[in-house]
């Protein structure tokens, strides 16, 4: 194409620049001292359909590191946090693996996808350090795939399927009745999806219809007619992210009466399908509007500083950064495997919600209380935000937080 | 009736693809663009859409947001693709292609990246049912609007003056040119159109599609998928295509695979460029051959 044959003095300037472009990029750390500061990694999709949840994660990680720090860090450190789009397992793999051996850092934090979750898994076994899944639901990934450096603070789909049973159950909408379920098409929606069929089967209720939908399917309008048809008791929504905002504002559009629920869920989703779209009976891990001083104080100081206030997934980040920062003073550790026999050993920690919550030791799922809410008929929303009911928390104050999680043979992690 | 309204609902969708593949269609027959940026200006409207729609009202949205967004394309046009007509193919490619990326991450760094909210106004809202027959009324209506787009730009393209010389243009621009018109201007008026129409587009399906900044490479692999089927250039063939897409949509979720449905466009596609490489009514295109 080109006929130059000499390199010009200008050909040769961009190219160091570019290289020392590509040099500034690559090893951004690489000045920063040493010994002083605790460093955690933070790793999440930031782009593509997950990441408007990714956002929110990042900015609780900020803030949470933000306040240990102003509170005089951890046993007199300051915590350094390096964040990171995970994008997919792939690059997740690559760069946490870039975090651990160049960066040194203590943990790992952060994910979302339960595929990338389960590639940071395995680095982290590999090396002996310590992550903290804060958004992965899939049961497997505590399951099969369990190991003895991963925790989850994230609640498995277990508990959210067994959380928003039980108020589908007080609506009579289980026991001889049919289920119409849309899945989304990958690891997430097959891994939900097998759980809500034992939840549905196991207390008599069966399929209408159970589909699988594409990740990349926007027009829920040919289902929708197919809907209407199956005349279910119930519609079931085992998708995920933009797909549920999709179906919700589109489920409206075809003004169909049939009973909504799901079983994976985030606030982002509600707010976005908003007011007037929104409907139906949801799990969630926890959400803004729950009345405990703590919950309230990080709502309000959340706002204050992002201008919105923050959806589960900020809860997720946000907590996991503070309950590594306790489980570091209290064992005066920020060695990986003391962390791990801390947290094995059964220590509390407060998730701003009534009862204190703990890592179950056989599988590294967190145990704490889930709720379901119910969206509030348009007439009586009163802001952007506030659009459904806040619950009771699940389980009960006099059951044991370990009921709505997978029980006996349901636990299939085996840590060596 | 069920086969009915799924290819109703089919057409629906390909009336919008060709909302969206027309101005891709005219921007490249004159000016030789493939402009991979349109998704982008798709989800431009649709958040131009919100913000003019919270403060005025959805009708006012409905007619300045289009307007807005051609406006920002004639800027476009005017400042960056215009200096691309007569260069590799590959230049442009790449140039919009990195507009997309830039708008994409703009509309992130203005609104955030979790989608926002927006509703089909009150009193387009219902369905309607006639027998067995049942179709949400905001559906008809965006259908409606389509159809209007679609012949009101067939008009102007055959029955006016502006028409004539676009339609020389793209058979033959040194012969525009040797009869001394310039085609400059008329780029610009396209890109308004062209450009515009994909607002619109983003502005009607806001109230039924998650709006977020992606939004824009959700429908613009299916307007491809027209453009390509009708042959990148031609009216009407863009059109047939819109209309063949649409039905085979609704025939394949009629049959009881709607989870196909997406599949099976793609497959057609995949058909008719092994039979007919240029597309149904496509120019053969010299600078790619």
């Amino acid at each position: 194409m080109s006929d130059r044959k000499g390199i010009s003095r200008r050909t040769v300037v961009k190219a160091a620049l570019a290289s020392a472009a590509t040099g500034i990029t690559g090893f951004p750390f690489i000045s920063y001292g040493q010994s002083d500061v605790i460093r955690i990694g933070h790793l999440t999709p930031r782009t593509g359909f997950l990441g408007p949840l990714g956002e929110f994660a990042v900015q609780a990680a900020d803030m949470a590191v933000a306040e240990i720090n102003a509170a005089g860090g951890v046993n007199g450190r300051k915590i350094e946090l390096l964040k990171e789009d995970s994008v997919n397992p792939q690059t997740a793999t690559t760069k946490a693996e870039r975090m651990i051996e160049r960066d040194k850092v203590a943990c790992i934090v952060g994910e979302i996808s339960s595929a990338s979750g389960l590639a940071i898994g395995q680095v982290a076994e590999r090396t002996r350090t310590l992550f903290i899944n804060t958004g992965c639901n899939s049961d497997q990934l505590r399951g099969k795939s369990c190991n003895k450096y991963m925790f989850h603070i994230e609640s498995q789909n277990s508990m959210y399927v067994k959380t928003c049973g039980r108020a589908l159950l007080a609506q009579g909408l289980v026991k001889g009745k049919k289920w119409f379920s849309l899945t989304a098409d990958y690891a997430f929606g097959h891994d939900l999806l097998r759980v809500a069929k034992k939840f549905m089967a196991g207390n008599g209720g069966e399929f209408a219809a159970d589909k699988l939908v594409p990740t990349d399917v926007t027009d829920f309008s040919p289902l929708l007619l197919e809907i209407r048809n199956a005349k279910p008791d119930l519609v079931i929504s085992n998708l995920a992210g933009n797909q549920i905002t999709n179906f919700l504002k589109q489920y409206t559009e075809f003004g169909l009466t049939f009973p909504v629920a799901g079983f994976g869920f985030d606030t982002a989703v509600a707010w976005a399908a908003g007011k007037g779209n929104f409907l139906g009976t949801w799990p969630l891990v926890w959400h803004h509007l729950i009345n405990t001083p703590a919950s309230q104080k990080f709502v309000a100081d959340f706002r204050k500083r992002y201008n919105r206030p923050p959806e589960n997934q900020a809860w997720g980040d946000y907590n996991a950064m503070k309950l590594i920062a306790q489980a570091m003073a209290e064992s005066r550790s920020i060695d990986s495997t003391k962390l791990v026999e801390h947290m094995d050993k059964g220590a509390k920690f407060p998730l701003m919600k009534t009862r204190d919550g703990y890592f179950r030791k056989s599988d590294h799922q967190m145990m704490h209380e889930m709720y379901t809410v119910q969206a509030l008929p348009a007439a009586q929303i009163k802001n952007e935000w506030d659009i459904f009911t806040p619950s009771a928390a699940v389980p009960g104050a006099n059951e044991s937080l370990e009921v709505i999680a997978t029980q006996g043979d349901e636990i299939e992690c085996k840590m060596s | 009736m069920l086969l009915a309204q799924h290819i109703l609902n089919g057409l629906l969708a390909g009336s919008y693809y060709l909302l969206i593949a027309l101005g891709l269609s005219l921007i490249f027959s004159l000016g030789g663009i493939v402009n991979l940026a349109h998704g982008a200006f798709y989800a431009i409207g649709a958040y131009l859409a919100i913000t003019i729609g919270q403060r005025l009202g959805f009708t006012a949205a409905v007619f300045m947001a289009p307007v807005a967004v051609g406006v920002l394309g004639v800027v476009v046009e005017r400042l960056l693709l215009r200096r691309f007509y007569k260069a590799d193919p590959a230049l442009s490619l790449l140039l919009t292609f990195g507009l997309a990326m830039v708008i994409e991450q703009v509309l992130r760094m203005i609104y955030g990246a979790p989608p926002l909210s927006w509703a089909i106004p009150q009193e387009l809202r219902g369905q309607f049912v006639v027998g067995d027959f049942f179709y949400p009324r905001y559906r008809a209506m965006l259908m409606a609007v389509a159809v209007l787009c679609v012949a009101g730009l067939w008009v102007l393209l055959q029955r006016t003056p502006f028409g004539r010389v676009v339609r020389a243009g793209v058979q033959n621009p040194d012969m525009v040119g040797a009869l001394g018109i310039s085609l400059e201007p008329y780029m610009a008026t396209i890109a308004f159109l062209g450009i515009g129409l994909a607002g619109l587009a983003g502005v009607m399906l806001a109230p039924i599609f998650a709006v977020h900044p992606a939004m824009g490479g959700e429908i613009i692999t299916a307007a491809f998928v027209v453009v390509v089927i009708g042959g990148l250039g031609s009216f009407w063939g863009v059109v047939i295509a819109a209309v063949i897409v649409g039905v085979t949509k609704g025939v394949v979720t009629a049959a009881g695979y709607p989870q196909y449905s997406e599949a099976a466009i793609y497959l057609l596609m995949l058909l008719v460029l092994l039979v007919r490489p240029r597309g149904l009514l496509g120019e053969r295109i010299v600078r790619f051959e």
